[in-house]
């Protein structure tokens, strides 16, 4: 299923629209914030990005996957309009990132994965600055409600946290109220508390209407935040989809595991759809695409002779495990 | 207008970080006075011979300090901002906002200034208060147009400059190891009829030299033949700066240049 995808990936875009009901900002709903098409990247001879398509829906929060070399970062930045590309179509807010002007650039806010704070200027005096770069600027206080910085406002920019660096990245990123937003690894260094905060923000952020591109590490951040999920390996997109489906992880099998008791070997198990496998510690396996049937025929077996199987568990697999898979089959 | 009013906004802010800034503070601003009324008060404040023209000690460092004045807010200052502000993404995370370039690299230009002018003012007034120097509206005058010109000029050789720079820790060496030769080559703490002839011309033609001759006659007409306007000598200092900025033109990045 994984190598068929570069072809198949332009046809998911169609089911996130309807996902979102809330859609974009009036007058521009059902038109796509980004639309890709055929692009490649080139450093010399070596191609990053080796032909990709995809679509992010006005209003969606799409997640951006891969390993570092995949050619992330090289997407993403064509896409801010930092970098021009080889070939094919790029359009962001209706515009080529590659010539848009000061007028496309007050309606996409960026947060990069590389920056730090401005020195020697306070958290107010730093969006107060940014702010005057914009034509419709959000009002400063608001920006700092957004990312939960208000105690902060007077602290100097250079003396705060990590976390609350990035959550001035992101209030950095709002300031000049955009309809698109990139956030480029957005809790990375983050311990679970700040990142669980981070969350709500970027959550936040959808109820308002933006549209948000976001390229992660994390898959439980993917998890939690995404719409869609899109992973590129080796210059190529692998798969795409939501949360739930992409890579056939809602048809992948599932794994039932348990402990064989003690006097019961794998032949003593009754007849299973699918074979059971013994690992180490003798933890019998069995992988199939319906696990009822096979608990349906564990559970009167076990009940029968009065052994509970304590430790069984039901695992489905994993965004992960799927990213994993699919990374490593194509990351050559 | 808008153009204008955004560099207005700029500056301000890029002020606020300068004066808060204290490697700015001691280096750019203390440093000169410090040399100043050392250098003066050593010599006793004797006279000198320059171009068949007596003058006091203070008469020669006070423009000459200046000099230094200058260079240091506007090339070495400015230097090690950009560089600190393009590596650490701040400058990219700019251009991601419809800011003009031009804003950001004037607001840059117009603090140097700004810095600049305020350390003449204080040299100047150091001079005047203690070492018997006396000044004019004409000296007042020409000395500010000098200082802004120099300083803008200067300014686009820092954005020239910091193509070569690639890390914040190589930008505070390379300022010493730029200027502080110059200083010495070029007049500023040695005065230059002590100084070969020789060496004395091959520095007219470097950027740091013309404008402490061109001080000097502003201070001092009888060293520039009676004209207190040395053309020649700014014509250098603009050769120089207009060749910094159409290099940095041509090669100045906004991105971090590691990774």
């Amino acid at each position: 299923m994984t190598t068929a995808d570069p072809v198949d990936s332009p046809s998911t875009p169609k089911a996130a629209p309807a996902a979102r009901p809330a859609g974009g900002p009036p007058g521009v709903g059902g038109r796509a914030a980004i639309t890709v098409s055929g692009l490649r990247m080139s450093y010399g001879t070596y191609e990053a990005v080796r032909g990709i398509d995809f679509e992010v829906a006005r209003g969606e929060i799409f997640a951006f996957l891969g390993p570092n070399g995949a050619g992330k970062t090289t997407t993403v930045e064509i896409c801010e309009g930092f970098r021009k590309r080889t070939g094919g179509e790029v359009r962001v807010l209706g515009d080529d990132p590659a010539t848009a002007g000061p007028g496309w650039r007050a309606r996409v806010g960026v947060v990069l994965q590389e920056s730090a704070p401005e020195a020697l200027l306070t958290v107010r005096e730093t969006l107060a600055m940014y702010a005057g770069y914009y034509p419709r600027p959000l009002p400063v206080a608001r920006a700092l409600e957004l990312v939960g910085l208000t105690d902060k406002a007077d602290d100097r920019s250079d003396r705060l946290s990590g976390g609350q660096v990035r959550r001035l990245d992101m209030a950095l990123a709002l300031i000049g109220d955009p309809e698109l937003i990139f956030l480029d690894e957005p809790t990375t260094g983050f311990d679970p508390s700040a990142r669980r905060a981070a969350w709500d923000v970027i959550a936040g952020l959808r109820e308002l209407g933006k549209t948000i591109f976001l390229t992660t590490h994390y898959m439980d951040e993917a998890e939690y935040l995404a719409d869609r999920i899109m992973i590129i390996a080796a210059g190529r997109i692998v798969a795409s989809g939501t949360p739930e489906t992409i890579g056939g992880r809602a048809t992948d099998a599932t794994l039932i595991s348990f402990t064989l008791p003690d006097g019961v070997e794998a032949a003593d198990l009754p007849d299973l759809p699918a074979p059971v496998t013994v690992e180490k510690n003798r933890v019998a396996e069995v992988a199939y695409e319906y696990p009822m049937q096979i608990l349906g025929v564990l559970a009167p077996w076990a009940l029968g002779r009065g052994c509970p199987l304590a430790d069984i568990s039901v695992h489905r697999p994993t965004l992960e495990e799927i990213y994993l898979r699919l990374t490593k089959e194509d990351g050559q | 207008m808008s153009a204008l009013s955004m560099t207005g906004h700029q500056v301000k802010y890029d002020l606020k970080a300068f004066s808060r800034n204290p490697r700015a503070r001691v280096f750019t601003l203390a440093t000169p006075v410090i040399l100043l009324l050392l250098l003066v008060s050593i010599f006793h404040n004797n006279t000198i011979k320059l171009d068949g023209q007596e003058l006091i000690l203070a008469e020669y460092y006070v423009p000459h300090i200046i000099v230094m004045g200058v260079l240091g807010a506007a090339f070495g200052n400015l230097l090690v901002t950009i560089v600190g502000k393009r590596e650490s993404g701040s400058l990219k995370r700019r251009r991601a906002t419809p800011v003009p370039a031009a804003a950001i690299i004037s607001g840059d230009v117009v603090t140097s200034i700004i810095t600049a002018l305020v350390i003449a003012a204080v040299l100047i007034l150091i001079g005047v208060l203690f070492f018997d120097v006396k000044v004019d509206a004409a000296v007042i005058g020409v000395t500010a147009l000098l200082c802004i010109l120099s300083a803008a000029c200067y300014s686009a050789l820092a954005y020239a400059v910091s193509v070569f720079v690639g890390t914040v820790e190589a930008a505070a060496p390379v300022v010493q190891l730029t200027t502080l030769p110059l200083y010495f080559l070029s007049g500023v703490f040695i005065p230059s009829p002590q100084l070969p002839s020789w060496l004395n011309d091959i520095m007219s033609y470097l950027p740091v030299r013309p404008l402490g001759v061109a001080l000097q006659a502003a201070f001092v007409p009888a060293t520039n033949g009676g004209s207190r306007f040395d053309w020649a000598a700014v014509l250098v200092i603009v050769v120089w700066g207009v060749a910094g900025m159409l290099f940095a033109m041509r090669r100045f990045s906004w991105a971090p240049r590691r990774r």
